[in-house]
């Protein structure tokens, strides 16, 4: 533990000192420019300053005073955006305390409280608001020294959808940017993007209610009806409170309400089917997270126009799995077919974006990237699942997902070409910051008998 | 416009006029079966199918030109097998166990039409379900009727459209949780039982929850009377656990009860008395022989099991001659599974009621078609082979109560849905197809091993981790 400690110190004096380098202008001259948001530009200058894009372009005019950096043989493309994480949120990471430990070591500071949900005394139904901390939001959690989000900014993301996942309504994501080492609340690009959902009954048999899906179903749509009724009251008394009774403020609602969309999972096809529906039932405007089944599904996403996050750990089979087991053809062609998933999506014109789902590492993250690319995803589609398409998800193309003018500075400078395997990320800058990326170590809290992803286990994103 | 192009445009009119009128005038007949009609006899003869229903039946019939000829020669033709109790096609727990009252849950929400136990009913001859909630609590949750129409991708394809939807209810031991103190993991101190503790409880139960539904209904009424005079006033909260139970009360939706003694079951018939409501069906109903005089006057059908007891003590009183007693006092009897497997063979479990008690033959295949159908009330749509209903209908090489008949052919709707040939010789190419999956799984592993040896930048592996 020592040892860990002390290279964490290190680490972050190396970043500190960075950072005091870091100019305020900085030109990126003579690379190759992938925008996305336009054609690429083969030998063109990207000028950043004051955390933002200032200028890019074959002729964009390079400041006096800016810092200049030589891009001959690079090529400069947008910071990756993880669609779906709880970056920044430790105590949303995995449930191993070990690992939990050894990430805490980065900062001291104690995660926010994650589990806002009470054992006692034994819920009776939806009154009693079962597994539901809805008001929680990923913005006033976010934790600067979660050692995950050098691990990702390594990986090539400069920026994260984050959001707490902890219950059946477990509370509002944010979008992050993957700065280090600095107050917490600059790194909030949007506070409140929507409410994660997990229909996962966590209850046992007697754990109180729900303990079956159809009764966390049945929870989430006495929710929206409690939300409708709650909105009406509220209204009704603002109009003139003498003469009524005040209806009752419920944090629960509240929350709810103030999400401007759900996500729910969309794992295979049944659930889909079933959320899409759910969430038109609800009014509300959904994003599904998974995805694996989601090659069978273009049509209905398509049709209700419902964007969807797929997870980068494409199924596999356990490898200690049972060499003589019978496994069903059903389990057989997911794990053939869900990496097609995305270049089907593209062909059908629905709207989709990756989210690593606990795959860590640069060379794990291209890799899974590179598997839907062989799988028929061009590549400029698999860039933009990683840059412009979350943002527009989460409502924040105005600002970031591509090289534009005014943009936040978000880019990273590779040698190579993205999602390739020798391709090296060479600087990644975030708000116009420079970070190098540290050489590719097991991220922390990786090693033997390293944790399940935050996202794999029944605590993360299920 | 060229003369080719017009051709092509003609060939192009002509396909599709084909096409649609395929499709409005699809026409099966299946010729020189037994028809078991279950209604209107048994005899050698033909039943005609125009789009997913029966037009015509007899031994005698129109053969339309163009129509797909199905040769049941020497076999039995049967109306699909109705299962009036069953638990499969549902995603995850169907139990919704924690609280006493889980009228709030909808068995139609996890609904799975990938549940390969309803291909297997189907190929035992089922095609319609009633798919209810657990046992667990006096007041279950809500329940659907639907077709298992095997191969449908959604949900929504599996219903039964049109049928009333119905609630599980549960007495005796099932729903009683006495002595069970909830542990709780983590050290936390260990809950008491969920109420109710014994069978007093459980009536206790079902009572309080129709007096809350009754004062949820007027609640309802008086906003809905005060909003119409033009007053201002909040609406009262919409409490989807009472909606279920205001809908029985409101004969909208089907109570099935599962129960066994005849003491529960009088116990319940004087509290739907008292509250107003109907007992759509006793289910199980193992001591119904008993009390079939009083279901009778209620007017609850009864759907029980053919030959099943002692299996608990609370059924220890059950005999197999509970159907064929309480059919003769004048109840609508049914035969369920309860079980994916029993499923599968319902038609035998109908032959066990012609030797004991000595029903007819027809009356004992009408307990599993019929009168099930006449239960969900949806008579007027299945459960025998008449003009005007859905062809619903299963063709067996033997007597239905054959033991050793088998299912060859099953239609819903009119379309094939299980064909025993197809099954059997599909078999080895399903086969070949997994192993070609398998084969491709493993050389892409193979294949990516060595691209990542060969990738790795020399001075370490990329992935030691």
């Amino acid at each position: 533990m020592k040892t860990v400690l002390a290279l964490v110190l290190c680490f972050m004096t190396c970043v500190s000192g960075l950072l005091a380098e870091t100019p305020s202008v900085i030109a990126i001259r003579n690379a190759k420019v992938v925008p996305v948001s336009g054609p690429v530009l083969q030998k063109a200058n990207v000028v950043l300053k004051n955390g933002l894009i200032e200028a890019v372009g074959e002729n964009a005019a390079i400041p006096a005073d800016a810092w200049i950096i030589e891009g001959e043989g690079l090529t400069v493309y947008p910071g990756l955006v993880d669609g779906l994480s709880t970056l920044g949120l430790p105590g949303f990471a995995p449930a191993n305390p070990a690992a939990a430990a050894a990430r805490r070591t980065g900062g001291g500071a104690a995660p926010p409280a994650a589990t806002p949900i009470p054992t006692a005394p034994p819920v009776r139904g939806p009154e009693d608001r079962p597994q539901t901390s809805s008001w929680l939001k990923a913005a006033d959690l976010i934790d600067a020294s979660d050692r995950r989000i050098e691990a990702a900014r390594a990986a090539g993301y400069t920026s994260a959808i984050t959001f707490p996942t902890r219950g059946i309504f477990a509370g509002q994501g944010a979008v992050i940017v993957l700065a280090g080492n600095e107050r917490a609340g600059s790194m909030v690009v949007a506070p409140s993007v929507g409410q994660y959902i997990s229909t996962q009954p966590t209850g046992g048999f007697g754990g109180g209610f729900p303990n079956a899906l159809f009764g966390v179903i049945a929870y989430i749509r006495q929710i929206y009806l409690d939300a409708d009724q709650y909105q009406k009251a509220k209204a009704i008394y603002a109009s003139d409170p003498r003469g009524m009774m005040r209806p009752p403020y419920d944090r629960a609602l509240e929350g709810v309400i103030e999400s401007p969309r759900i996500l729910m999972p969309g794992r295979h096809f049944i659930e889909i089917d079933r959320n899409i529906g759910l969430a038109k039932e609800f009014k509300q405007s959904v994003v599904l997270y998974g995805g694996h089944e989601a090659y069978r599904t273009a049509n209905l996403l398509k049709d209700g126009n419902t964007p969807i996050l797929i997870s980068l750990k494409w199924p596999t089979r356990a490898a200690d799995a049972d060499p003589d087991e019978n496994q069903t053809m059903k389990e057989i062609t997911i794990r053939d077919k869900a990496p097609t998933t995305p270049g089907v999506l593209a062909k059908a014109g629905v709207k989709f974006a990756f989210y690593s789902d606990g795959v860590e590492g640069r060379a794990n993250i291209f890799r899974a990237v590179k598997k839907a690319i062989d799988n028929g995803l061009s590549f400029d589609a698999a860039l933009k699942a990683m840059t412009m398409t979350p943002a527009e998800i989460f409502g924040v193309s105005d600002r970031m997902g591509s090289i534009e003018k005014g943009k936040i500075a978000n880019i990273i400078v590779t040698k190579g070409d993205l999602f390739q395997d020798r391709t090296e990320v060479k600087f990644i800058f975030v708000d116009g910051i420079k970070y190098e990326p540290a050489p590719e170590e097991a991220p922390a809290g990786r090693g033997p008998g390293a944790p399940p992803s935050a996202i794999d286990n029944n605590e993360g994103n299920q | 416009m060229t003369l080719r192009t017009l051709k092509q445009r003609l060939l192009i009119t002509a396909f599709a006029a084909a096409a649609a009128t395929n499709l409005l005038a699809e026409v099966t007949v299946i010729q020189n079966g037994t028809i078991i009609t279950i209604t209107k006899g048994t005899f050698k003869g033909s039943v005609v199918i125009k789009d997913g229903k029966v037009v015509e039946v007899g031994e005698k019939v129109m053969v339309p030109p163009g129509a797909t000829i199905i040769d049941a020669g020497g076999q039995f033709v049967m109306p699909g097998i109705i299962d009036c109790h069953s638990h499969i096609a549902g995603e995850g727990n169907i139990n919704e166990g924690s609280v006493s009252v889980s009228s709030m849950v909808d068995i139609k929400d996890i609904i799975n039409p990938e549940d390969i136990a309803i291909y297997r009913a189907l190929a035992g001859g089922v095609t319609s379900a009633n798919i209810l909630h657990g046992s667990a609590n006096s007041i279950g949750g809500r329940t659907v009727v639907i077709k298992t129409r095997w191969g449908v991708e959604r949900a929504k394809d599996l219903l039964f459209e049109g049928a009333t939807p119905g609630i599980k209810f549960a007495l005796g031991e099932n729903p009683k949780r006495a002595g069970n103190v909830q542990q709780q993991g983590g050290g936390a101190p260990a809950r008491p039982a969920r109420y109710p503790a014994t069978r007093m409880g459980v009536e206790d139960v079902i009572r309080e929850a129709f007096n809350d539904a009754k004062a949820y209904q007027a609640d309802w009424k008086e906003y809905n009377a005060k909003v119409a005079k033009g007053e201002r006033v909040a609406p009262p909260r919409k409490d989807l656990k009472l909606e279920a139970l205001v809908e029985v009360l409101e004969n909208k939706r089907f109570v099935h009860a599962h129960c066994y003694r005849a003491d529960e079951i009088l116990m319940l018939i004087r509290v739907a008395d008292d509250y107003g409501f109907k007992i759509r069906t006793f289910q199980h109903v193992l001591e119904g022989y008993k009390v079939a005089k009083e279901i009778q006057q209620h007017g609850a059908g009864a759907s029980t099991f053919s030959d099943w007891w002692a299996y608990k003590l609370e059924a220890w009183d059950a005999i197999p001659f509970n159907a064929a007693i309480m059919q003769k006092k004048g109840v609508l009897v049914s035969l369920n599974s309860d079980d994916a497997e029993l499923m599968r063979r319902l038609n035998t479990e109908a032959a066990k009621v012609v030797k004991y008690g000595g029903v007819s033959e027809n009356e004992a295949l009408a307990m599993v078609t019929y009168n099930p159908a006449k239960q969900l009330g949806v008579e007027n749509r299945v459960g025998s082979i008449e003009p005007g209903k859905d062809a619903d209908i299963v063709i067996y090489d033997k007597h239905p109560l054959s033991n050793y008949a088998k299912v060859q052919k099953v239609l819903i709707d009119g379309k094939v849905y299980f064909e025993r040939d197809k099954d059997m010789s599909g078999r080895s190419l399903k086969d070949a197809e997994k192993k070609k999956l398998l084969d491709k799984e493993k050389a892409d592993q193979e294949r990516q091993r060595n691209e990542q040896k060969k990738n790795a930048p020399t001075r370490r592996p990329a992935n030691a981790e």
